[in-house]
């Protein structure tokens, strides 16, 4: 087991930090026992106190309630995207590094045509055609991720095809397949966890930037995207309305980053 | 007469580690003292100290003194180097003392010219105009016997041979003319025939009054330079004296067992020969237009060793390749045990396997870096043809100890073992299926000379024991000398010379096998 | 003295090798840019007649447009819709060719002029936040390679955070700090460089995280090599190790990342532009995709494609400038 002095201090915050999001997740409650859905028109606009630490929103409802229940919606948002970005590359990566020359060949083009739409304008492309939303703008994240995993997951392929260790088994006399599967895909999916947890809050940045722009999850969810989106107008007035879950979105983003990076680390060491 | 260099009670540590405790020698002006030491022993870290270059968590103590001028102050009576400002340091290095860097693959910066990087101390000591320094590193170049250097100056590293680079980091460290010399393994990685004249470029050096600091672990380029030597182990001094005496009379222990353990000593006692386990009949092997095994024959034959000897670049390594049917030849075939061995598609090959197996230089990157050691040998246990099911933890245990390894080494990672241990994992994974051929590709060349004797031992009693035949591949006569019964010498793709080791080492017959005797420095002449 | 040399390395025959392999990479690499912006064009040809609906009704506006039927009819001419597939994909590239680029139906002008009046404030802002972002990346760099181990984690991290944080968020942030509380610059772009400045920098904070990181390991292995300390030991003091020799090997992966950099930076300017409601490409790509207008859409990403080509292009040629060894390899 390692010792708690040889892990990094920005590890442990950011797990402490995703742990705290992770609770928000799956039992908001514990933090926030509120209703997020309740509206005290009364108490529309109110800036941070003690009463409401995040504010309240143009119906009166409590940011921070808001937040905390509007965890999960988006943690979701983050997983699905990340998922269907790394489950394309996978199928990209080993079918360009292991299968034959040809495949590489066509495969890296298409690559290289996707990679000319950059970032969010894949994403815009894909809504334009299918039209804004949580899903759309969900799968739209995922494909826009894709090419870039996808080349990652190939080069890592092609660099553990060619190890010694490979041939080494080869030499003993073991199968092409038990070479595959018992020696190369283990070490290529260790890099996958790094790319996942680098994933997750990347794609949640980006979900969270279409709502904002308005093509994305829409108010009155309780989901951080909407509420940016729906606090898109009160900037400079009521400033406390995007301010709040857009830090959170920092956090996990911060969080997730500095742990991918931790992992990177430990990995290459 | 006061000494170039001397060095009192030098002590360096990082951290709680102490690298090097309580050292002390002197270097004559114009001599050649040589410390002589494995990995470990802390010679490269006492070489960098003399140029303060230890390193930011260094803790330096102890004096080291360089007699002479301070021609930067009013100090006639020398520079005290642990004392020394960063200004004087900077003055001091380059023009006061040379350092030769060891690996000068990598001395060189590789995104700048040769010239440039030679100018670079002319640059900084003297006030030389750029057409001048022009001039004087074309000078250096043709002192260093550098052919062609106005060309040479303007090419990057990666446009010469080892043997010109290193010619060329000597140059930049002799610009100034030095009094002091520092040379760290100057010629480790570079091949025998090349050595050779790097080695005669110092020796000239030495002899035009420059001093050398020689750090080496090899005895026999310290035999060919050293008026003196200083023996460290684990960071101290465990014996000093001229050459003659330490090489010819070492008093100390470990000075003695590592004399014994350099190879080539003494000539390899085989076991009679068996019938051909592998024949190889006019092996072509091409890469693109370059061919890299050029009609090669051979015949290995049971219980007997073929050594493979060649520089870089002989083929040696691809004709291993081709033994294990690791490549396809272009021309002619491999058969093994009279069957057609690189002939046949994979699927017929993978049943026979097991019975040829393969040890490497760098047996870390031949490992799963995910396993633990016993996973890698029950791995290469299960493959065994006749075993079935998996491998008891008995059968380990005894493997591990066959080759000189406790049983706690299989709960571990390679990684954390020793290069030593390393190899000797790579040996129990390769004779765990039980095979009759080893095909050993440079297998000691990364190891200290004493692990080396140790692994050379190993796999000599593995040989008597289980009547192994091994293709041993190496650029090393000593070794080469000491392990295997017949040899081929290689040299660019073709085999020069072939015949009995001893047969051929006491009257080679090729020029080229010739030169490349010559070109050892022998601990036993 | 003339000592037996060995294996010599390929001598002037190198001068004449690299001459002439400069052309075939040339020529492999122009026929890879061409190949890239015909399947971009062929993407964005199939991207009409991908939306759900009579593709008539997606240029003018999506399903819900409610377009007259004259204006509907007008558009299956002028797109040739009603023609068989084959001829209406070759018109396709034809008109793209020749520069048209179709018509922006929510701005009633023809796409290449919008995209023309919108371009320069964009190229504008990425300029001046790439320049922003390497002289961030590069201080920070210079202050972790002269500083201790705690204040070069300290540094990585901040760049790690830096590279995590989305635009729109740091432009709130920035807004709320120089805006609202210190009111020394405009929330909103105004013409001139005050109204260029936070934008900028919300482009080139997390552009600057990224590149420092990549930076910052390939320093640190260049200071730890070899030849830096056969530099020093030849007497360079620090200065001249890091700008003679570390620096150069530390730039090498940071050019190979402009391509992305490019990308990255379109993309945000999309957000930035919004924010600060600044005239650009950006903002008029929102507009469009918000209004289902689709030429604009497809005509700014083909533009973007073309850019992209071009930078990565431009890439490649520094890339083989600043590391001579690449210009030999095939």
């Amino acid at each position: 087991m390692k010792r708690l002095s040889t892990v990094a201090p920005s590890v442990v915050v950011s797990l402490a930090i995703l742990l705290f999001i992770g609770i928000a997740a799956v039992a908001p409650n514990l933090l926030a026992p509120g209703n997020p859905l309740a509206i005290h028109p009364m108490a529309s606009f109110l800036p941070p106190s003690l009463g409401h630490p995040f504010g309240t929103d143009e119906s009166g409802r409590d940011v921070y309630t808001r937040i905390i229940h509007g965890a999960g919606a988006s943690v979701l948002i983050g997983i699905t995207a990340t998922a269907i970005g790394l489950g394309l590359a996978i199928v990209f990566g080993l079918l360009a590094g292991l299968g034959p020359r040809w495949l590489d060949f066509g495969t890296t083009r298409l690559l290289e045509v996707l990679f000319a739409f950059p970032g969010l304008l894949f994403a815009l492309l894909f809504i334009v055609i299918y039209g804004p939303g949580v899903l759309t703008s969900t799968i739209a994240v995922g494909l826009a991720t894709a090419p870039g995993y996808s080349r990652i997951i190939r080069s890592r392929v092609l660099v553990v095809k060619r190890a010694p260790y490979i041939e080494a088994s080869l030499v003993l006399g073991r199968s092409r397949f038990f070479r595959v599967t018992r020696h190369l895909v283990p070490n290529v999916a260790g890099s996958l966890f790094v790319l996942a947890t680098l994933g997750i809050g990347q794609s949640i940045v980006w979900a969270s930037s279409l709502s904002y722009l308005g093509l994305g999850a829409v108010p009155p969810a309780a989901e951080w995207g909407a509420m940016l989106s729906a606090g898109r107008t009160y900037i400079s007035s009521f400033w406390w309305l995007t301010f709040f879950p857009g830090l959170f979105i920092v956090l996990t983003a911060a969080a997730t980053t500095l742990l991918g990076r931790g992992l990177q680390e430990r990995v290459r060491s | 007469m006061t000494a170039l260099l001397s060095v009192r009670n030098l002590s360096v540590t990082f951290g709680a580690v102490a690298a090097v405790h309580d050292v002390s020698f002197d270097i004559p002006a114009g001599a050649c003292v040589a410390i002589v030491g494995e990995s470990g022993s802390g010679k490269s870290v006492t070489a960098r100290t003399i140029l303060g270059l230890a390193g930011r968590d260094a803790t330096v103590s102890g004096s080291i003194n360089l007699d002479g001028p301070d021609l930067d102050g009013p100090d006639l009576d020398g520079t005290e180097v642990t004392d020394a400002s960063p200004r004087r340091l900077r003055a001091l290095r380059g023009r006061d003392i040379g350092f030769v860097s060891q690996g000068a693959l990598v001395a060189l910066d590789p995104l700048r010219t040769v010239g440039r990087e030679i100018a670079d101390s002319l640059r900084i000591h003297t006030n030389l105009s750029p057409h001048q320094r022009q001039q004087r590193v074309i000078e250096l170049l043709e002192s260093v016997g550098m052919p062609e250097p106005t060309l040479r100056a303007g090419q990057r590293p990666d446009e010469l041979s080892g043997g010109l680079r290193q010619r060329a980091v000597i140059a930049s460290a002799i610009a100034l003319n030095p009094r002091l010399l520092i040379a760290d393994e100057p010629t480790t990685a570079l091949d025998s025939t090349i050595t050779a004249g790097i080695l005669d470029l110092l020796a000239g050096l030495r002899e035009r009054g420059t001093a050398i600091l020689l750090i080496s672990h090899d005895l026999a380029v310290v035999s060919r330079l050293a008026s003196h030597v200083v023996v460290m182990r684990a960071g101290v001094v465990v014996e000093s004296g001229s050459t003659q005496q330490v090489l010819r009379e070492p008093q100390h222990p470990y000075t003695r067992d590592l004399i014994a353990a350099v190879p080539g000593g003494h000539a390899h006692v085989g076991s009679p020969a068996g019938d051909p386990v592998v024949t190889a009949v006019g092996v072509t092997k091409r890469f693109g237009s370059r061919v890299a095994v050029d009609d090669v024959s051979y015949e290995l034959r049971r219980g007997r060793t073929l050594g493979v000897v060649g520089e870089s670049g002989s083929g040696k390594t691809t004709l291993a390749r081709l033994t294990l049917a690791l490549e396809r030849p272009d021309a002619g075939a491999i058969e093994l045990f009279g069957q057609p061995w690189t002939a046949s598609p994979e699927r017929d090959r993978t049943a026979r396997r097991p019975r040829i197996g393969a040890i490497y230089q760098d047996a870390l990157s031949s490992f799963d870096p995910r396993l633990t050691v016993r996973q890698i040998l029950a791995d290469a246990l299960g493959s065994a043809a006749t075993v079935g099911g998996r491998a008891t933890e008995a059968e380990l245990v005894t493997l591990v100890e066959r080759v000189g390894l406790k049983a706690t080494v299989l709960a571990r990672h390679p990684r954390v073992l020793s290069g030593g241990q390393q190899q000797r994992v790579a040996i129990a994974r390769a004779i765990a299926p039980r095979p009759d051929i080893i095909v050993c590709d440079e297998p000691v060349s990364n190891l200290d000379v004493s692990v080396q004797a140790q692994v050379l031992a190993l796999l000599d009693g593995l040989q008597r024991e289980f009547g192994l035949s091994y293709l041993f591949i190496t650029h090393d006569l000593g070794v080469v000398r000491q392990v295997s019964d017949e040899l081929l010498v290689m040299k660019d793709g073709v085999v020069v010379e072939r015949g009995a080791t001893e047969a051929v080492f006491a009257a080679p017959q090729h020029p080229y096998t010739r030169a490349l005797l010559a070109a050892v420095p022998d601990l036993w002449a | 003295m003339t000592l037996p040399l060995g294996p010599t390395a390929t001598t002037t025959t190198a001068e004449s090798v690299r001459r002439r392999s400069w052309l075939p990479w040339a020529a492999a690499r122009l026929g890879g840019v061409a190949f890239v912006l015909w399947a971009v064009a062929t993407v964005t040809f199939f991207a009409i007649r991908l939306i759900p609906g009579d593709p008539a009704e997606a240029i003018l506006g999506g399903p819900g447009s409610q377009a007259s039927r004259e204006a509907l009819a007008q558009a299956r001419k002028d797109y040739g819709l009603d023609l068989p597939l084959g001829i209406q994909y070759l018109h396709y590239l034809g008109r793209l060719a020749t520069g048209d680029l179709g018509t922006s139906y929510s701005l009633r002008s023809p796409v290449t002029t919008v995209i023309g009046q919108n371009l320069g404030p964009t190229l504008l802002l990425a300029v001046s936040s790439l320049l922003i972002a390497v002289v961030l990346a590069l201080l920070l760099a210079l202050w972790s390679s002269r500083s201790g181990r705690v204040a070069a984690a300290a540094g990585s991290v901040l760049e790690i955070i830096a590279s995590a944080v989305p635009h729109f968020w740091l432009a709130i942030a920035l807004i709320l700090l120089f805006s609202t509380a210190l009111g020394w610059l405009p929330p909103v772009s105004v013409p001139g460089p005050a109204g260029l400045i936070l934008p900028a920098l919300t482009l080139a904070i997390p552009l600057a995280g990224f590149l420092g990181q990549v930076m910052r390991e390939s320093l640190l292995d260049a200071l730890a090599s070899p030849f830096v300390l056969a530099a020093r030991a030849r007497g360079e003091g620090e200065s001249g190790v890091f700008w003679r020799h570390a620096l150069r090997h530390a730039a090498i992966p940071a050019i190979g990342l402009a391509g992305w950099a490019f990308g990255s930076l379109i993309s945000g300017a999309v957000v930035v532009e919004t924010i600060f409601a600044r005239p650009g490409i950006g903002r008029s790509l929102l507009s469009a995709v918000q209004d289902r207008d689709v030429p604009l859409v497809l005509g700014v990403v083909l533009v973007v494609a073309v850019g992209y080509m071009l930078v990565t292009t431009l890439t490649d040629l520094a890339d083989r400038f600043v590391d001579p060894r690449l210009r030999e390899r095939s």
